[in-house]
């Protein structure tokens, strides 16, 4: 896109226009005798429609927006958020804001972000990709997705719905060290969910697609079946004895157990001793094949930015390198809190490269080296305790053996720690999910307990 | 004229004829029914940690949502400023939906006084900002002393005030304030390098003044208690050892394990579901679907709980449903799209996040009503077993009825007697076959303490659960051993 078209697009004008009044709030405080404060300030505009059985269900405008307010005042800190964006809340919002720092205690580790942390100058990621698309051309898209599903195979009869959400916005972030900063993004994606039977017998599964530039999504027709073979493979499941077995947890829930990773080190956990992973920098906490980086400026890329919520810079870090923890996950309070320095992870992490070289392969070599175990493909519930490790989901998947998914399983739950289960790690397929902010194949695990008859 | 109204409409000249110019607007297609809905909320959190107030936030909200009804179809759109002129462009933007024609007649408002399940109070002014954060200071002070193994305390309030107005085409017209306040200890114990966290906490539709209050059975005030609780279940933890794995009888609490009803069947039984025909319980009305000692409610005129409506986000009164009597399931919860698709009447289950998200089919209090037995015998009953008195929160797949929920708090049970603490662990089973499996029924019937929040297609909202003491003879239980 040239610049001159940029121009006259409304996103990009709003924006210039939402930076004057982000920068009129900070003034504001700043008046109110604040000795400093932050603002950030969103707004989101989409379409969001969903079809079922061929049907058009719901056609949903969203226009959301908010603006959060932090202010400081002698080491006391108030914040205040609104999602009404007139004059009139917005000055509201910063007299409570200010009002609250009379009340709250002086905390020396309270403040904004350093400022040579900052990111005055942030990078362009590339993340605003606006698609133009009529109601009815939304509306189509999801009736072939459904249909696709549908077309697959007899027992896959019902479709709970096939939608298409298409979002764009921006984010602005401004402080009062000067940093004035934001980027207009877009978000695209098309799900199906499908409902099977057999006898007795009902399963659903779903299956998606995401990415911030609309030409990138996958096409309707395989999002739809995909998600019709998914919810056919599920059907008559079976439970399993309980015991002791390999899992190999398939990459698109594999994020999840580097979730429970992030949380140990992340410095809100780690400054209140409520991790297993304390003081564990430069420690064995995975096999020593495995590597974690982040690279938060990829172009595109769904979990890119250049500047965290407190707009500290993003930068190129290693995570685990040969096994070992290089870097704990901090904001800036966190860090005053650890005597260390802000990572750059207020808001989440920026995506992470999981690679394990050598000890990988594709999904059909993970089964392999699975052998006869659990393929765990669906996790519920919130059974983690990141205190001591402590795991136990839900779960279901397939029963593997020697190699070969012998039959669905349902009703079971899997158990371990999670310091063990890191350790534990035998391989991390090459068979990568892009979709999220994690970017990994299947995890298999040596052994976990599974429960069931 | 109430304050809801001046507030929300008449101070942004706001008035009936344009309520009513707008919905007709609407009824130039095929719109079966509109209606728009104002909302405008203050929410404020304070937290205390390591002796100190270290946050305080302050949040407002207020908009207005425009739907439109044709037949299955939903338009929807929103705004976040209340004037006549983008209340028209939310409606011309959500009657899209339906082809061209004639709707449905715009019936003439009618004002309702539905019964007020809870008062109309502002909790936010209750207490003055120096009470707040002395009440802080104090459930930290009596965390540390309940024990000395306390070595870290997070306490928050929160308090909401939220006013709604719903006008509909079909004559609707009603308005609610509902009040909302939460208090939570959170506590870290050590002990010989061990660490474990616990919580505890409880809230009401109510002030602050709730927390100062002594709950019935107890003899302190409830902020005192929370800490005590907290303190309690972690210390118990720390000592817990390693859960079983596999199928056993499971004897689960009374009060907030009621998350067992909420998953196990209350989703399952949401009118959406069932009339899209995707519920593991679709079609089963008059038919068993639990055992005979089961019957659950779901019940929005308890006063002054969490869960509790007085209205809900469509403006039907919030009402007792039986959904399971005596194991047979009697209906569903709906909201008015559902009841009108399916043919019944509406329960009062219409509940929306806020203006900016759709309303459905949503609970409210669910519970089990109290049966025969006393809670020793169902223990005494179970050679070997659990005893699982407190839960994370749970999940369910309401299609193949999979559900799951973690507990906080379990006990091993051997030889009718509760004996040694284990580790929290997840429980699985399948809905319908649980709900069979019930073999015995406490009479103790508790709720919880206010702290349920439930979450569907991404929208959370309050709501209460509640059960006697019950025994299930086989569910999977998630342990390492």
């Amino acid at each position: 896109m040239t610049q001159a078209s940029k121009s006259h697009d409304p996103i990009t004008n709003q924006l210039s226009e939402v930076k004057e009044r982000v920068a009129k709030v900070l003034e504001l405080a700043k008046s109110l005798g604040v000795d400093g404060a932050e603002v950030a300030m969103s707004r989101q505009q989409g379409l969001s429609v969903s079809t079922r059985m061929g049907e058009v269900e719901n056609v949903e405008f969203t226009n959301d927006g908010g603006l959060g307010i932090t202010v400081y005042r002698e080491g006391r800190k108030g914040s205040a958020s609104t999602a009404d964006l007139s004059e009139q809340a917005l000055t509201k919002a910063v007299t409570a804001a200010v009002n609250i720092a009379k009340y709250t205690s002086v905390d020396d580790c309270s403040g904004l972000a350093d400022k040579a942390l900052l990111a005055m100058n942030p990078v362009d990621l590339d993340l605003y990709h606006p698609h133009e698309i009529s109601t009815q051309e939304a509306i189509e898209l999801a009736k072939s997705c459904e249909e696709s599903a549908l077309s697959v195979d007899a027992r896959a009869g019902q479709s709970d719905g096939a939608s298409l959400d298409t979002f764009s916005g921006f984010k602005v972030y401004g402080n009062s060290h000067g940093q004035l900063v934001g980027y207009p993004s877009t978000r695209h994606s098309l799900s199906c969910v499908m409902i099977a039977n057999d006898g007795d017998d009902m399963e659903r599964d779903y299956a998606y697609t995401v990415n911030r530039d609309f030409a990138l999504l996958e096409s309707a027709e395989s999002v739809g079946k995909q998600a019709a073979q998914e919810v056919l493979a599920r059907l008559k499941p079976q439970t399993l004895a309980t015991g002791k077995v390999p899992v190999l947890f398939r990459a698109d829930i594999a994020n999840t157990i580097w979730g429970h990773f992030i949380s140990a080190i992340s410095g809100g956990n780690l400054y209140r001793k409520s991790s297993f992973l304390l003081d564990a920098i430069g420690k064995d906490v995975f096999p020593n094949f495995l590597n974690i980086s982040e690279r938060p400026h990829i172009a595109k890329a769904l979990a890119s930015s250049a500047f965290d919520n407190e707009g500290v810079l993003t930068q190129d870090r290693d995570i685990i390198t040969q096994g070992a923890l290089q870097s704990y996950l901090l904001t800036s309070y966190s860090a005053r809190k650890l005597g260390l320095t802000s990572t750059g992870h207020a808001g989440g992490i920026h995506n992470w490269l999981v690679d394990a070289q050598g000890h990988d392969g594709s999904f059909d070599a993970m089964l392999k080296a699975l052998g006869t175990g659990l393929l765990v493909t669906e996790l519920m519930g919130q059974g983690v305790n990141v205190v001591n490790g402590d795991y136990s989901r839900g779960a279901a998947g397939f029963w593997v053996e020697n190699g070969e998914i012998a039959y669905p399983v349902s009703e079971i739950t899997i158990a371990g720690n999670l310091a063990q289960m890191f350790k534990g790690i035998v391989a991390v397929g090459s068979d990568t999910d892009l979709r999220g902010s994690i970017r990994t194949g299947s995890i298999l695990i040596d052994e976990m307990q599974i429960a069931g008859h | 004229m109430n304050s809801v109204e001046k507030s929300l409409l008449s101070d942004s000249q706001i008035d009936d004829d344009i309520l009513a110019k707008t919905l007709k607007s609407m009824m130039s297609r095929q719109v079966d029914y509109a209606d728009l809905y104002f909302q405008a909320s203050q929410h404020e959190t304070w937290v205390l940690e390591d002796g100190i107030v270290k946050e305080g936030s302050y949040n407002i909200e207020r908009g207005v949502g425009v739907r439109a009804i044709s037949g299955e179809k939903t338009g929807f759109a929103y705004s976040d400023d209340i004037t006549p002129a983008a209340i028209q462009q939310a409606a011309d933007a959500a009657k899209g939906i339906a082809d061209s024609g004639t709707g449905a007649t715009v019936k003439a408002f009618s004002r309702q006084s539905p019964i007020q399940v809870y008062q109309s109070v502002e909790p936010l002014g209750s207490l003055t900002q120096e009470q707040k954060i002395d009440l802080l200071h104090q459930v930290e002070a009596h965390a540390r002393q309940v024990d000395s193994r306390v070595t870290q305390v997070i306490a928050s309030l929160s308090g909401v005030y939220e006013t709604v107005l719903v006008s509909a085409s079909d004559g609707t017209y009603g308005t609610d304030i509902r009040p909302l306040v939460r208090l939570n200890c959170s506590v870290l114990v050590e002990e010989n390098g061990k660490r474990e966290r616990a919580s505890a906490g409880g809230g009401a539709r109510t002030d602050y003044s709730y927390f100062f209050e002594i709950a019935e059975g107890d003899n302190k005030p409830r902020y005192l208690a929370y800490a005590e609780e907290a303190v309690r279940q972690a210390l118990v933890n720390i000592v817990a050892i390693e859960a079983p794995a596999g199928t056993f009888p499971v004897v689960l609490g009374a009060g907030w394990p009621g998350v067992l009803l909420h998953e196990a069947v209350g989703h399952g039984l949401e009118g959406d579901f069932n009339r899209k025909g995707s519920s593991a319980f679709s079609g089963k009305v008059g038919q068993k679907v639990a055992s005979e000692l089961c019957t659950i409610v779901d019940d929005g005129t308890l006063p002054n709980r969490r869960g509790s409506i007085s209205i809900d986000d469509e403006g039907t009164p919030g009402q007792y449903n039986v959904l399971i009597e005596n194991g047979i399931l009697k209906g569903y919860m709906q909201d008015k799209h559902n009841a009108g698709l399916m043919g019944v009447k509406p329960t009062g289950n219409g509940r929306r996040e806020s203006y900016a998200h759709l309303p459905m089919p949503r609970m409210t209090n669910t519970y089990m009503l109290a049966g025969e037995s006393s809670p020793e015998d169902i223990i005494k009953s179970v050679k070997k077993g659990i005893y699982a008195p407190n839960f994370a929160g749970g999940q369910v797949d309401i299609t193949s009825g999979k559900f799951v929920f973690t507990s906080s708090e379990a006990y091993l049970i051997e030889d009718g007697e509760i004996t040694t603490p284990v580790k929290g662990a997840t429980l699985i089973g399948n809905g319908p076959e649980a709900m069979k499996r019930i073999s015995m029924v406490g009479n103790d019937l508790k709720l919880d303490g206010g702290v349920g929040v439930c979450g569907k297609d991404g929208q959370s909202i309050p709501v209460g659960v509640g059960q006697p003491t019950l025994k299930v003879d086989g569910m999977t239980v998630g342990g390492t051993q």
